[in-house]
């Protein structure tokens, strides 16, 4: 389509109007940063006067192909609309979804619902106290069995680098990140519940420490990789030994960067509802150990929202506010502040 | 990993022993008499899987070229930001919202103007619920968006500026440039976001069974109630009794996790030929 442009005859209007293109060539960020203006600002002026005075076929063939180019960026402008328009469609869900959970959760949020039990349906009142600590305690089990194994691996991927194991590992961590929560659910049940005939924190905890493995994995991989080689061979030139070096050295270095993939995991799996439903179960009391059934946040919004008491419904609404307020704050804070320690250490 | 496939087959052998392969195509799933058939589950989570991704898709897309070749550069990385939120809201969320607000706007708006004008259809016909196929498949596109934008966002930024350059340089318009050079380059990673979008979604449970309606039938309707694999493993797990119907629920999951492990290794390897790093484990149901 564009070829008709090059076998335009008008070779003497196209030099002498500079090619905003070609300028393009040499400074790209001006065409990204408003490219409607480049193409059709300049242009338009310099060349209307020529066409008219062009005689026969050489004026013909100028005005159809000067057509055509009008259409190709009409044709450009169109699609650039469309692209920005998607992008507008998909806020619209965004700042629903938030403007309902505000509005209708603000409503029913009190002292009483972070501190309190859950009232029998009927009773007014009550709140979801013992699934927030549920919640937070499950975060922590998790976190527990997670970190230790998630950062290790990471730590194994980026400093021993033998390509073939890693690659495999890598593509291991890859594909478990892909495992529909719920599977791992049913994995844990069979492999914790059915075997001690309990629901425990520790079977919920367990569940959500492997979907958060991949994750810590990855970006602990990531960051270590950051840390620069001369820091490594510094440490070592040292005489210190290699565990040494990693331990004190790079993780060290890399810590903050790690840190912020560990919030980013556990702001992940605090949401997480499926795995939980036939692990840690439910329950209407605070929790009383590790080995007993606990509530959490996710599960009551569920059992809540899928009630037919509208009182519970707002309890839902409630209890979503926090968990999405939980949620943001570790993933937005811990983006902030890894994006602050990235523009320091440039 | 091993262990996890292990341990599900082990499960699930009563139910393969006693069903076979008649299994995956039986419709009939009646825990009372102990008869089990997966077709109706997979047939919803299938179905489901695919009209969000034929929502989310071009509205992906749009994003990802929006945000990687149009958008003036201030406005990038809010925009982005703004997108990955999405990602960050708990599924169950998105079930509550589906349910109270999503559900009964389709029903009281969308779904009549669509069985109405285009009823003659099968898809569109029937009763109008809200609840059903329909409903969860718009949560459900709202949810892979950012997965989907945000890794062929990623495979997009990768196409070498000399390409882009050269399209330029031949005098393409800016959307010209992106058909010409940005597309073909980046559209292994594409194909690859894609999957792994179709992965999420065929693996997403909460919203899904808050929405779906929870009905084991196969309707040719996109109005109807249906039912997905996780969202019968979500809802009917606490209440079995029966070893068979466990072993059943299992062998499911087991259909489920070989699915999304085919789909996950298929993408990964597509993205990798674009050399996209974006892949951390993106968020889940």
């Amino acid at each position: 389509m564009n070829l008709n442009l090059n076998r335009d005859p008008g070779e003497e209007v196209r030099a002498a109007d500079p090619e905003p293109e070609t300028a393009a060539a040499t400074e790209p960020s001006a065409v990204e940063a408003a490219p409607d203006d480049a193409l059709t600002a300049p242009r338009e002026p310099e060349q209307e006067p020529q066409e008219r005075g062009a005689l026969g076929r050489d004026g013909e063939l100028r005005r159809h192909s000067e057509l055509h180019r009008r259409s190709r960026i009409i044709r450009s402008d169109l699609a650039h609309i469309l692209c920005a328009l998607s992008t507008l469609i998909a806020m619209i869900p965004l700042v629903l979804i938030l403007f309902y959970v505000i509005y209708q959760g603000a409503g029913a949020l009190n002292l009483d619902f972070i501190t309190q039990l859950p009232k029998p349906v009927g009773e007014p009142g009550g709140g979801m106290g013992n699934a927030i600590v549920g919640s937070l305690m499950l975060m922590g089990i998790a976190a527990v069995i997670g970190l230790p194994v998630g950062v290790l691996a990471g730590t194994f991927l980026a400093e021993f680098r033998s390509p073939r194991l890693s690659w495999f590992v890598r593509l291991l961590a890859d594909i478990l990140s892909g495992v529909p929560s719920i599977i791992v659910g049913v994995f844990v049940y069979t492999l914790l519940v059915l075997t001690f005939k309990q629901f425990s924190a520790l079977a919920g905890g367990l569940a959500l420490g492997i979907l958060m493995l991949p994750t810590v994995a990855r970006t602990t991989e990531e960051m270590l990789r950051m840390v620069p080689d001369s820091l490594r061979e510094a440490s070592l030139a040292l005489g210190i030994p290699r565990w040494r070096t990693i331990i004190s050295v790079i993780i060290k270095t890399a810590g903050g960067g790690i840190m912020t993939g560990v919030m980013l995991a556990i702001a992940r799996i605090a949401g997480e509802t499926a795995p939980l439903l036939f692990t840690a179960l439910n329950s209407r009391t605070w929790p009383t150990g590790i080995d007993k059934p606990v509530a959490s946040l996710p599960v009551q919004i569920y059992q809540y929202a899928i009630s037919p008491f509208d009182a519970w419904h707002q309890q839902a609404w409630a209890g979503s506010l926090v968990l999405v307020l939980m949620v943001l704050i570790l993933s937005v804070g811990s983006k902030l502040y890894f994006g602050r320690k990235m523009q320091r250490a440039r | 990993m091993a262990l996890l496939i292990y341990e599900l087959v082990q499960q699930a052998l009563p139910a393969i022993r006693a069903f076979g392969a008649g299994f995956l195509i039986s419709t009939n799933w009646d825990p009372v008499n102990n008869i089990y058939g997966a077709l109706p589950f997979i047939f919803g989570t299938v179905v489901s899987s695919l009209l969000a991704l034929l929502m989310a898709v071009p509205l992906s897309l749009g994003i990802a070229i929006y945000l990687s070749q149009f958008a003036p550069k201030w406005l990038r990385s809010p925009l982005g930001f703004v997108v990955e939120l999405l990602a960050a809201i708990p599924s169950v969320v998105y079930g509550l919202w589906g349910i109270f607000v999503l559900a009964p706007f389709l029903g009281r708006t969308v779904e009549p103007f669509l069985s109405g004008h285009l009823g003659s259809i099968p898809f569109f016909a029937g009763p109008v619920y809200g609840v059903g196929l329909f409903a969860a498949s718009v949560v459900l596109a709202i949810m892979i968006i950012p997965t989907i934008s945000a890794i062929s966002r990623e495979s997009m930024l990768n196409v070498s500026r000399d390409q882009k350059e050269a399209a330029q340089a031949l005098g393409a318009t800016p959307w010209e440039t992106v058909k010409m050079a940005v597309l073909p380059l980046s559209r292994p990673g594409i194909i690859g976001a894609v999957i792994l979008g179709l992965g999420r979604a065929l693996g997403e449970t909460m919203a899904v069974t808050m929405l779906i309606g929870n009905s084991p039938k196969i309707s040719a309707s996109i109005f109807a109630p249906a039912y997905s694999i996780a969202s019968v493993i979500a809802s009917e797990f606490q209440e079995v009794t029966a070893g068979v119907h466990m072993a059943a629920l299992i062998e499911m999951a087991l259909i489920l996790l070989v699915i999304t492990l085919m789909l996950n290794l298929l993408a990964r390897l597509l993205i990798q030929k674009t050399g996209g790093r974006a892949l951390k484990s993106r968020g889940r149901s």
